[in-house]
């Protein structure tokens, strides 16, 4: 056995135990939710409700708008009556010191997801040790489920969300979004994209690639006028505007303001020196190569700004995911108070 | 789209060829989805080294959409009770995709990106060395950014002169140099922005078309 | 000792920073935050408002970067309904979604009164990118694209989105993004052209590409975790009952493993440069 196998197996014994020790004592990973009944028939009656105040506050009870009512009163009646006895449970995540509540119970689904995600998020820490098979089998989980999620999302919020409820919104109401309009007609020119669609995924297809590269020059043409126009005014003809200020900057009494002048000055030298750099057409020799040289050097203080909010925003991110592990899995911290008076 | 600007009537051809784009980024999902499937699903029936892991994507991939396209375990809305795929997909405690989501994708996810955080550690002691004057100033901006945003910037540098303390010295850094130099970086990605666009409107550059071109 | 830092294998400073983050988690240790001058003019942008003013919460990150931006989201959240403002909730980003949720829980929690439709939204995501945004800015365009909101309402049975017709009469825009699109576009397609306000809170990485926005384009941006954490400071200053929600210092209780994985890599970079200039002395550097 080599050293890295005998600190594996270690660590893997040592917290093994650790683990076995805490949860078999009830002190860590578990996971609450409040169960909630729903009653649909309750939930349209509230509606029906909103409608006869509406209706009672109509001044004229023969006008439009009160006929407009009570048609969707009667209609909300009938619907009433088809969900007669239809039920289903909610169940909201809450916090561990709720346990006890009404209402309140544990949850098995969310512990074993809480427990399957605590082991994923280690997996994949495991690779600060070594390279090895969980955290390549966890890295294969993550590219299949995050390319489902956007094609599921693309699917809901674009495909049947924008271009079924353009060209066929009668089936789209009667099936899954009922709150599109009444008065909503199919709009016979979203076959243009449904066509275009089809061909852009034709780039899948070994033979028929080349007919996706019509919908492709739509996607790029239309990305590059929006960008030209974009870029032109927000980060050409804005930044220059912003770089013409006032070189000396003179209080309201006349005296100079020797932050703002040095502010401005520096702001002004340092962007003209930058694009000075950028600059190629213009060998950087003499004069111009001096002023290139310092805008070098006001570029790798540009960097190194950046580079320190880089370093302070990776950070973050593993001190949230260690916060995780220790709050809501292992149950070693509560700076949240999720867990007061539990134990 | 350029037109629009330029001319106002314009502008419901413009809003109408946003949404057609929009529609097609949609399908550019399935696109890539389809792409990562095709991918993995040669890698598997070629025995290509680690197909077994492309088996694991893959039948990700598949329970993911299933469950997702199929709204599994979603609830009806309650304002639409008697339609049953009225429901919101991302229901918590209910949708499976939901369950997917906050136990699966997002602690993966989050502890992929948090990895970055040793590897800047690494970086830092093994490669970031002041081997000339550039260098020593990208490390000592780091530096007094790194002291300065945090409360040791306060502390370390409370005894200077107020312009020189290491959270006001930040401060002047990020207000002055480096919105400045980024400025500068910016005037001349946007003249490059705008160049390319033409060139890819005129017809000149013609390479999204793939590599035949 | 040089020899030992010169062969030094990483997984000892995969360590060093595990135990610098975790030390200061298990014990707790946070600091005093003053916030920064940029840091309170993000905050009276929304402050200055009148009450009930409308504001569009545009949340563009992933679970990827929510350990930075989600504090930032919260921050804002809570601000915008502590001073009663009227939310509407949108993502550019697939995975945004769930983030708006977590910031919508926030208000069902903490703020009972606050009603859904008539005091915030959730639009939710359509996909496009900066396209969208576009879309929302168009005058009498957006509910072209979204007809219902995130849960599959009509806009139309809401009182606060009845008549949305775009995003134009924003009092402003709050963006938290974690790149693109993100604030980038947001200025460049919606405060630039249309002279709406914006404030935005971004990552380490993308905040310093956006100082150049400020003031004219972009009124304020609060850059990483140590912005998210005077935020909560000038939250606290202003609303001190706040200070018993401890959900609403999350900023704040991060900057403890911060300051000390921060001191770590200077002290890094310093080892590695002494490592560097000695073996240059002696002739033995690569």
């Amino acid at each position: 056995m080599n050293r890295s196998t005998i600190i594996s197996v270690l660590l893997i014994l040592l917290g093994g135990g650790f683990l076995i020790f805490r949860a078999s004592t009830g002190r860590m990973g578990q996971s609450y939710a409040r169960v909630s009944q729903v009653n649909a028939e309750e939930a349209l009656q509230k509606q029906l409700t909103d409608l006869d105040d509406k209706l009672a506050q109509q001044a004229d009870k023969q006008s439009k708008d009160s006929q407009a009512i009570q048609a969707s009163r009667d209609q909300l009646q009938q619907r009433i009556n088809a969900v007669t006895g239809q039920t289903w449970t909610t169940r909201t995540p809450v916090a561990p010191k709720h346990r006890g509540e009404k209402d309140v119970e544990f949850n098995w689904p969310m512990t074993i997801g809480l427990w399957i995600s605590a082991f994923g998020m280690i997996a994949i820490l495991s690779f600060l040790f070594q390279d090895n098979i969980l955290y390549k089998l966890t890295e294969a989980i993550l590219i299949g489920v995050s390319a489902a999620y956007a094609m599921v999302l693309g699917f809901w919020d674009g495909i049947v969300g924008i271009l079924f409820a353009k060209l066929t919104p009668g089936m789209v109401r009667e099936t899954v979004i009922p709150a599109t309009p009444l008065e909503a007609e199919p709009e016979l020119m979203f076959l243009v994209p449904l066509i275009l669609s089809g061909m852009l995924l034709m780039r899948l297809s070994p033979t028929g690639n080349w007919i996706a590269r019509w919908p492709l020059a739509f996607f790029i043409g239309l990305t590059a006028g929006f960008r030209l126009v974009g870029f032109l005014e927000a980060d050409f003809v804005q930044q220059i505007q912003a770089t013409i200020v006032p070189l000396v900057v003179l209080e309201a009494d006349n005296t100079i303001n020797f932050g703002a002048t040095l502010k401005n000055t520096l702001t002004v030298v340092t962007v003209f020196c930058c694009l000075v750099y950028f600059f190629f057409s213009i060998e950087h020799q003499g004069v111009v190569g001096g002023i290139a040289k310092l805008g070098i050097g006001f570029l790798m203080i540009t960097f190194g700004a950046g580079f320190g909010y880089t370093v302070m925003g990776r950070i973050a991110l593993i001190a949230e995911r260690m916060s995780v592990l220790f709050d809501d899995w292992l149950w070693l911290i509560d700076p949240t108070g999720k867990r007061i008076g539990l134990f | 789209m350029i037109v629009a600007y330029f001319v106002p009537p314009a502008q419901s051809w413009k809003d109408d060829l946003a949404i057609w784009f929009e529609i097609l980024a949609a399908f550019a999902f399935v696109l890539g989805a389809g792409n990562l499937l095709k991918m993995h699903l040669q890698k598997v029936s070629s025995r290509q080294a680690g197909w077994g892991f492309s088996v694991v994507t893959i039948v990700a991939f598949l329970v993911t959409l299933v469950v997702g396209l199929g709204k599994v375990g979603v609830n009806p809305n309650p304002t639409f009770p008697e339609y049953a795929w009225s429901g919101n997909k991302m229901e918590s405690g209910s949708s499976w995709f939901w369950y997917i989501f906050e136990f699966v994708y997002l602690p993966l996810a989050a502890t992929m990106f948090a990895l970055l955080a040793f590897f800047i550690a690494s970086a830092a002691f093994r490669a970031f060395r002041a081997k000339n004057i550039e260098a020593s100033l990208l490390l000592g901006t780091a530096f007094i950014v790194l002291i300065g945003r945090t409360y040791a910037g306060i502390i370390l540098t409370d005894w200077l002169p107020a312009p020189l303390r290491f959270d006001r010295l930040t401060e002047f850094i990020m207000d002055v140099f480096n919105s400045a130099g980024n400025r500068a970086i910016m005037i001349g990605i946007s003249l490059g922005i705008v160049s390319l666009s033409l060139k890819i409107l005129m017809g000149v550059d013609r390479s999204y078309l793939g590599s035949e071109e | 000792m040089l020899a030992f830092f010169r062969d030094l294998d990483r997984r000892w400073i995969f360590l060093a920073m595990f135990l610098a983050i975790a030390i200061p988690l298990l014990t707790g240790i946070r600091f005093p935050e003053a916030p920064s001058k940029m840091v309170r003019n993000v905050f009276q942008e929304i402050d200055q408002l009148e009450d009930g003013s409308d504001i569009l919460l545009a949340f563009d990150f992933d679970p990827a970067s929510q350990g930075e931006l989600q504090p930032m989201a919260a921050a804002f959240t809570r601000h915008c309904a502590l001073k009663k403002h009227k939310l509407y909730f949108m993502t550019l980003w697939p995975t945004g979604v769930p983030m708006i949720e977590q910031n919508i829980r926030i208000l069902a929690t903490e703020f009972p009164d606050y009603k859904y439709g008539t005091d915030y939204v959730n639009l939710g995501y359509k996909p496009g990118q900066e396209v969208v945004i576009q879309s929302v800015t168009s005058e009498g365009n957006l509910q072209n694209l979204f007809s219902t909101d995130n849960a599959g309402s009509s806009l139309k049975s809401h009182p606060m989105t009845e008549e949305l017709g775009d995003i134009q009469k924003m009092a402003l825009i709050v963006n938290v993004s974690a790149g693109t699109p993100g604030a980038k576009e947001w200025v460049q397609y919606a405060a630039t052209p249309f002279d709406l306000k914006m404030v935005a809170g971004t990552t380490g990485v993308g905040a310093p590409a956006l100082y150049p926005y400020i003031p004219n384009q972009l009124r304020g941006i609060l850059g990483a975790i140590k912005a998210a954490a005077e935020y909560e400071q000038a939250l606290i200053e202003k609303f001190p009952d706040l200070k018993e929600n401890k959900n609403s210092q999350e900023g704040l209780r991060r900057m403890g493993p911060q300051l000390i994985a921060h001191l770590l890599i200077i002290g890094l970079i310093v080892v590695g440069n002494i490592i560097f200039f000695v073996d240059r002395k002696r002739g033995t550097a690569s």
